[in-house]
């Protein structure tokens, strides 16, 4: 006889929310983790000792904690303290820029496929198209048809997590349209999009916010990987994931150049993953495992 | 434990003082019970009174942070709250078998039921395979699974409900255990079928003599089919003795409101009602009918099979009278709530028609005006509230819809409204999750009145509720149906209620009516067979004819 | 599961006959004229009006397409423009080292991803259960190249426990193939390894408090023999889904750990013909990807509806 509270109250009990979040230690190491990445990202131009792109053949191979660069230099000489706060403030535009790809046509889609089932048919053969090209695929031919660029990058990597984020704002959809706050929505006379607007949506907002944390990690990811491969950002613009391809071509002369950058990625990885977590836990206490 | 009574040397199962913990409150507060080698005892409880706990407690399976801190648990001279999990896992399915509550969850869907039949004997050590599957086969013939050899092999999604429970019934007394405890065997099934596996399950325990602790929040079932009864509330055994007993001269005064709140055991109460309530109506009677059902028929398409279709509904023909109650009853598959689905213009009938106020649901217009005439209350409260919404916003929504009044105004409706069913005020601006079952419900029923609607559509709407409540509200229904002239169309599977409600009634078996009269007609002398049959499957029946 | 197949074969069908047609539009967004595109930009006239009739380019489109797919059935993929090689050679000749290490990287990852899923959920609160998901999480964060870059540096050159590049293909000598391709499979598996093990652990932990289990403890079936026959079974149609969903991100991981261990797989046969404008070669590479992607997902659906009953028999979703 036990009654099961419905999965996603995402309303209902906003304090509770943050109570949860606010009591999850590993979550809040993870916020911790993730404002510390976007206050650099954000100040790199003011906090940067030096422009990252600034050559000086002279400094070149220098050790972290040589006088006035901290992390050391590169190759060229460039100090890599400056290059990682502005890779890191590439790296978090495309993650976000690529989950709004993601949601804005992702989303919608999804609603509509979930409710309208005549929709579903062509939506799914869409996904299914959509899911046939894995996002480094889709990088490969959009750079072979435009050349590699950020914006090449940032739509691949938003394309490929569209029909991820519309299968699962399409489950939730059913899911709540089997319920019977909606049935009494429709005896109310309410239009379609009127109940996909304000009673499915509001239900879904935390699978969707949920899943955006879970892709960002994923698409900064990517960002490296393509840039790592020379085909999603360009040089000079800094990107961690071309430091680390330049730091592969002089891993012997010095292997530190290669830690930091990825040091960062993970970190910025991790704290979305822990803050992603965390959230989850507190959205829906069903998940919860302690 | 020297001072035990001379009863207790007789008895199979001896708890005493048993106190069960989760975390670190305690749920179960010193409960004593005893169970006699053939006994057959009760434990009734709403939910929440911690029967269950004391069920797992037993069997040593308490869920998560659970845990005994206290008393003991005695079968045959052994203590259980002693045992380690090697001396359980003999006690268990050996010793005492388990019958759960609900056969959707409690079979594994990805395995053969034959094969979980046969875990139960492999566990006790039938290691040989043959003789494993000849005795699974006859303990499923035994629970009354027609063709066992054929069905052995499917997948529990392949059998309907009853049957499931059957198949955890052949699990339970695989090993033919001294003890049976059947936690609500049969709550999630239909009422006909409830009865059918109850006889079925106290015959096979009384052919064995198997002792059963029966775990049910219905006083009635307990009544009819236990020798003794204990009630729990609050994770106290509160009184304790013969059914009868209890049922005429209840001591305590939870047991007095549970037996006053029981529709099956109040009948007698309901007919006063129904007859003075219809004294009203029968004036009125002259009328057009508010919602003229006639000759429907709906055909669904059953998904992948071309061109075959399943009538769900088939030439129902009916009405409901103007400030009256019209009650459809029927079992799951009776086509019931697809009738309310057609009676709320949400499904178009495949032939015939419906008519509110004398007008169908043809097109646009019609259906946005009907729709202000007629509304829905659904059964799970917890479901038909969107849980973002605050209350107040929920309540007026059809006012929004309908683009009805300013912000004030429909601030003033909303707490009219929560006057009239007998709300607080101040919980508008709070939101669905923080309010209980019963307050749900209210609110539902807020919203369905906001827009003064003549006809509200009540599917299934008490039947998620405990007793106490269902109690509260079919009041409160009653009351607004005085004081609004409303006219209610009850759909639902529980005859019982009906009495309270109804006028008029409808009984329907796989989308056919197969019975129509007044309450009392029908109640006093069915005509069909299958209405004598719901009947006689009302728990506690047999008590107040006597 | 007839009626289950033959949708879902039906439905593999469209997504390939679209995704051809994606394919080959694609190549006709190319920036100017594709033929000049093949040519080279300083063909004579005469030059590129021998390659638009050899390419078909002034029939009408739908033609074109047809002729396309013609060839493309009979294996003909025509010739890199970069070496001249027919493109279904090089294709042969790449394909095979990049399915070993994929497969490989595979059965990495489902098989310690499940064992560490399971661990974890028996042992709960307790270190094992810290372990696992600490290594989870760092499977999830950690980029696998930089994760290669890494492993190359210390297990590679520093402790020359393992190969940092090289080939060795499998028909030669079998175990010392296995031998080099470990590190770029663990590499490679690490994330998806990452994804199994969460997913196990959390469906496991779910499962294990379903009523069906408490019934079978119910029955006298001890703990390891109800999380093997009740629990892990109905994991696994989770795990199942999982595997397919991953097949995109291990894939494009291919790519990126054949280019840290100089493998020479279809990876590097992508990459090298992006950067040396190959058209035919990205065409054609683009093209088998999208077919075995859509291929291998249908198979795990096909193993999917095998493990869930519900499927098999009910014949919808």
């Amino acid at each position: 006889m036990t009654v099961v509270e419905s999965g996603h109250d995402l309303g209902s009990n906003r304090g509770q929310i943050w109570k949860s979040l606010r009591s999850s230690t590993l979550g809040m190491v993870g916020a911790g983790i993730l404002m510390l990445m976007a206050a650099a990202a954000i100040l790199a131009p003011l906090v940067a000792p030096h422009p990252p792109t600034h050559v000086n053949f002279g400094l070149s191979y220098q050790p972290p904690l040589t006088r006035g660069y901290v992390l050391g230099t590169d190759d060229l000489g460039r100090d890599i303290l400056s290059r990682m706060l502005y890779g890191i403030r590439v790296s978090l535009q495309v993650g976000v820029l690529s989950v709004a790809i993601a949601v804005v046509v992702g989303v919608p889609l999804g609603l509509l496929a979930g409710y309208w089932r005549w929709l579903d048919g062509i939506i799914s053969r869409l996904t299914d198209l959509m899911l046939a090209f894995p996002f480094l695929i889709l990088a490969v031919g959009l750079a072979a048809i435009n050349g590699p660029s950020l914006n090449n990058a940032v739509i691949a990597l938003g394309v490929a997590q569209i029909p991820i984020m519309l299968r699962v704002v399409r489950g939730e959809t059913l899911r709540i349209k089997a319920s019977d706050f909606v049935t009494s929505a429709e005896a109310m006379n309410a239009s379609g999009l009127r109940i996909m607007g304000q009673h499915v949506l509001p239900n879904c907002t935390s699978a969707i916010i949920v899943q955006a944390t879970v892709i960002i990690p994923v698409v900064v990811i990517g960002e490296a990987l393509l840039s790592f491969l020379g085909i999603g950002v360009q040089p000079p613009t800094p990107s961690l994931g071309i430091m680390l391809s330049d730091a592969q071509q002089y891993i012997s002369q010095s292997p530190t150049a290669a830690i930091f950058p990825g040091t960062a990625i993970v970190l910025i990885c991790l704290g979305f993953n822990l803050f992603g977590d965390a959230l989850r836990d507190a959205l829906d206490p069903s998940n919860a495992n302690t | 434990m020297t001072d035990l009574p001379s009863a207790d040397h007789q008895a199979l199962l001896s708890i005493r003082d048993l106190r069960v913990n989760f975390g670190d409150t305690e749920v179960v507060h010193g409960v004593d019970l005893e169970v006699k080698a053939g006994e057959r005892v009760a434990i009734v409880g709403q939910s929440g009174s911690g029967k269950s706990t004391v069920m797992s407690a037993i069997l040593r399976l308490l869920p998560g942070s659970g845990h005994i801190t206290g008393g003991s648990i005695v079968m045959d001279g052994f203590d259980l709250t002693q045992a380690d999990d090697r001396a359980m896992r003999d006690v268990r399915g050996n010793r005492i078998g388990l019958v759960p509550q609900d056969p959707a969850t409690n079979l594994n869907p990805s395995m053969k039921v034959g094969a979980q039949i046969g875990d139960a004997l492999k566990a006790h050590g039938l290691r040989d395979r043959v003789s494993r599957k000849r005795r699974t086969i006859e303990l499923m013939d035994e629970a009354g699974i027609p063709e066992p050899e054929r069905r052995a092999g499917q997948f529990p999604h392949e059998f309907s409900g009853g049957m499931r429970q059957r198949i955890l019934i052949a699990i339970a007394l695989a090993r033919e255990p001294q003890l049976i405890i059947a936690d609500e065997p049969t709550s999630a099934l239909d009422v006909t079928v409830q009865a059918r596996i109850l006889d079925h399950l106290q015959t096979l325990v009384d052919d064995h003599g198997t002792s059963l602790l029966f775990i049910t929040h219905d006083l009635g079932v307990a009544a009819d089919r236990t020798d003794r009864v204990a009630v729990m509330l609050d994770g106290r055994v509160v009184e304790n003795g013969d059914p009868q007993e209890i049922l005429r001269n209840p001591q305590h005064e939870y047991t007095r409101k549970l037996i006053a709140a029981a529709p099956s055991v109040s009948a007698t109460e309901g007919v006063a009602r129904v007859t003075a309530r219809s004294q009203g109506v029968e004036k009125r009677g002259a009328l057009e009918p508010i919602l003229l059902v006639q000759d429907v028929v709906k055909d669904y398409k059953l998904r992948g099979q071309r061109g075959q279709t399943i009538r769900a509904v088939d030439h129902v023909s009916f009405k409901v009278q103007r400030g009256a109650t019209t009650a459809v009853v029927g079992e799951s598959g009776s086509g019931k709530s697809t009738l309310a689905k057609i009676a709320l213009g949400l499904e178009q009938p495949s032939a015939g028609k419906v008519l509110i106020n004398g007008r169908a649901f043809n097109d646009r217009a019609a259906r946005k005006e009907l729709r202000r005439c007629v509304q829905p209350v659904f059964q799970d409260p917890y479901g038909s509230l969107n849980p973002t919404f605050t209350i107040e916003r929920l309540i007026d929504e059809p006012l929004r819809i309908f683009r009805m009044g300013d912000r004030t105004s429909r601030r003033t409706r909303v707490a009219d409204l929560l006057d009239q069913v007998a709300l607080p005020r101040n919980i508008a601006q709070r939101r669905a999750g923080e309010l209980s079952g019963g307050q749900r419900q209210r609110v539902a029923i807020a919203r369905a009145l906001a827009l003064d609607s003549e006809l509200v559509i009540l599917d299934e709407a008490v039947s998620a509720l405990d007793v106490l409540v269902q109690h509260q509200i079919l009041k409160l229904l009653r009351d607004l149906q005085e004081q609004l002239g409303l006219s209610y169309l009850f759909i639902t599977h529980d005859l019982a209620v009906v009495r309270e409600l109804a006028h008029h009634v409808v009984v329907m078996r796989r989308g056919q009516v197969v019975e129509e009269g007044g309450v009392e007609e029908v109640f006093t002398v069915p005509q069909h067979e299958y209405t004598t049959g719901l009947l006689d499957a009302i728990p506690g029946a047999s008590l107040t004819a006597s | 599961m007839g009626r289950f197949l033959l949708t879902r074969l039906w439905q593999s069908a469209i997504t390939l006959v679209l995704a051809s047609i994606v394919i080959f539009l694609g190549i006709r967004l190319l920036p100017g004229d594709p033929a000049t595109a093949m040519a080279g930009e300083d063909a004579s006239p005469e030059q590129l009006a021998a390659v638009r009739a050899e390419l078909g380019l002034d029939d009408p489109l739908f033609m074109q397409y047809m002729a396309y797919m013609g060839q493309v059935l009979t294996g003909d993929l025509g010739r890199s423009t970069m070496h001249g090689n027919p493109v279904i050679d090089m294709i042969g000749a790449t394909l095979p080292v990049t399915l070993l290490l994929a497969t490989y990287a595979m059965v990495i990852a489902v098989v310690f991803g499940l064992l560490l899923g399971v661990l974890a959920e028996r042992q709960r609160g307790r270190w094992p259960e810290w372990f696992a998901n600490g290594a989870a999480l760092i499977g999830l964060s950690v980029p696998n190249f930089w994760l290669g870059i890494m492993a190359i540096l210390t297990l590679a050159v520093g402790l020359s426990l393992f190969p940092a590049s090289g080939y060795v293909p499998f028909r030669t000598d079998p175990l010392r193939a296995l031998y080099h391709l470990t590190l770029p499979a663990i590499i490679l598996g690490a994330s998806v390894m990452a994804v199994i093990m969460r997913q196990t652990r959390a469906s496991m932990l779910e499962t294990m408090q379903a009523d069906f289990v408490r019934t079978a403890r119910a029955k006298g079936l001890s703990r390891i023999r109800v999380l093997l026959r009740y629990g892990l079974r109905n994991s696994l149609i989770v795990v199942v889904t999982i595997v397919g969903l991953q097949l995109g991100m291990l894939i494009s991981g291919t790519v990126v750990t054949e280019q840290i261990f100089a493998l020479p797989g279809f990876g590097r046969l992508i990459l090298d013909a992006v950067f040396t404008r190959d058209y035919p070669v990205i065409q054609s590479a683009v093209l088998v990807v999208t077919f075995g992607y859509v291929v291998i997902n249908l198979i795990v659906d096909v193993l999917y509806s095998v493990i869930n009953p519900k499927i098999r028999v009910g014949g919808g979703r």
